[in-house]
């Protein structure tokens, strides 16, 4: 059963104190904050669907490279050997702790690759003037692969590893690091310049009865 | 709340159930929708109860195992700190032991406070109480630090005979402690902190008409 939408769109309720409040109509760049307990409610981004999606690609070439080639290597005493991400894991699962394994993949591997998925399929999605309801339902699920994507842990974890091992072996960075290195500025940098508002402005609702018409706002023209 | 509208946490469409109906779903977005998160104070709870619990044997049984020719040592997280502080490793040593001890700690703390407050309906500092709820959300991430550490301490010390490092039992409590204190986070609902205000603010309002 599909509640019933109010008559006000503007209106909204605060995610953090349940304020009801008027979104106000804000320049790009801009954004509107909660009076009562500073919660941004939403930050209007320039160009945002054409930036993302090309943040986004940079991001997957990136995630691609850093997955398949060598991130780091260790030499000492005639022995080398070379560790990749998926790598790290797979020696966590063999030494018995296999839960571990499976959530260190989980933040640096796979969530990675959702959220990057993700994207890219809402930002195709949303070429169309009236995006299809199922790029309201893959936005839905971005914010879980935002928590749980942890590249930028990860590099430091690794960056502490390194200085740990400096003082046996001599460590190799690999290609893969500096790739990691970038995709964690690139997801950044994909994430502050997407702008969700704007794409729940224009999707197609689930209850398409209710759906009021699109309104003649400029963000809807992303073709230029 | 207090009108009878239902936010969507997913899309932030506000939407009025309909009549009769307590809970429905989000026209837009199709989200189910709900006043407040179910049963938030004691999801929230059951999550740090079980982080604390598993943070004792997370800082006491060690989380890796150097394993030379000349017999093995095991290192708990505070071990490793120490191991770590050295004239040039000491910013590195002093982001484990943030990310690693006082991180989790203060997590468990922050939210066991929040909790309290919250139940007990309290109405003072709310701003600060959402800001350390924020602040919580913002860094929990982190404590993840330890973990990817050992793994890759692990997939790369494989020297055998001469030396091999494998991970230990700690490591598994406190990977634990890191995901129950994120869902413990997740489930907590901000707007609980502000209930009591707003529903006192109606009371008085009543009271004057």
């Amino acid at each position: 059963m599909h509640n019933q939408p109010i008559a006000d769109g503007s209106l909204v309720a605060c995610p953090h104190c349940d304020l009801l409040q008027r979104l106000p109509d804000i320049a790009p760049g801009a954004s509107a904050r909660c009076p009562r307990c500073d919660k941004e409610l939403w930050r209007r981004r320039e160009d945002s669907l054409n930036r993302t999606f090309a943040l986004t690609v940079a991001a997957l070439v990136l995630y691609l490279i850093a997955n398949t080639v060598p991130m780091l290597g260790l030499s000492a005493a005639g022995h080398q050997a070379f560790t990749t991400v998926v790598g790290g894991a797979q020696q966590l699962w063999h030494d018995g702790q296999q839960i571990v394994a499976v959530l260190v993949l989980f933040a640096a591997v796979i969530s990675p690759a959702l959220q990057i998925g993700l994207m890219l399929l809402i930002v195709i999605g949303c070429q169309r003037q009236r995006p299809p309801a199922w790029v309201g339902m893959l936005l839905r699920h971005l914010q879980f692969t935002r928590t749980w994507s942890m590249i930028e842990v990860m590099m430091i974890g690794v960056l502490v590893a390194l200085t740990k091992i400096a003082d046996y072996a001599t460590v190799i960075p690999g290609v893969a690091l500096f790739s990691l290195g970038g995709l964690i500025f690139l997801l950044a940098a994909m994430q502050s310049n997407f702008d969700p508002h704007e794409v729940w402005d224009r999707v197609q609702w689930a209850e398409t009865e209710v759906q009021p018409p699109l309104t003649g706002n400029p963000m809807a023209e992303v073709t230029s | 709340m207090q009108e009878g509208l239902q936010s969507c946490e997913a899309c932030g469409l506000l939407s009025r159930p309909a009549p009769g109906a307590h809970e429905g779903r989000c026209p837009r977005c199709d989200e189910e929708l709900v006043f407040r998160k179910a049963d938030s104070l004691q999801r929230t709870l059951a999550f740090l109860i079980a982080a604390a619990v598993c943070y004792v044997p997370a800082n006491v049984l060690p989380v890796l195992t150097t394993i030379t020719a000349t017999g093995s040592e095991s290192d708990t997280i505070m071990q490793g700190v120490v191991l770590l502080w050295s004239p040039t490793g000491w910013p590195l040593s002093l982001i484990v032991l943030f990310a690693s001890i006082m991180i989790p700690s203060a997590k468990i703390v922050a939210l066991g406070y929040l909790l309290i407050t919250v139940r007990r309906g309290s109405i003072e500092n709310n701003a600060q109480r959402i800001r350390m709820y924020r602040m919580v959300d913002l860094i929990g991430r982190w404590s993840m630090v330890d973990v990817f550490v050992d793994t890759f301490t692990v997939s790369l010390i494989q020297l055998q005979p001469l030396m091999s490092v494998e991970p230990g039992p700690g490591l598994f409590f406190f990977a634990a402690v890191v995901v129950l204190t994120m869902l413990a986070v997740e489930s907590f609902d901000p707007r609980l902190i502000w209930d009591a205000t707003s529903s006192k603010a109606i009371q008085q309002k009543v009271q004057y008409a």
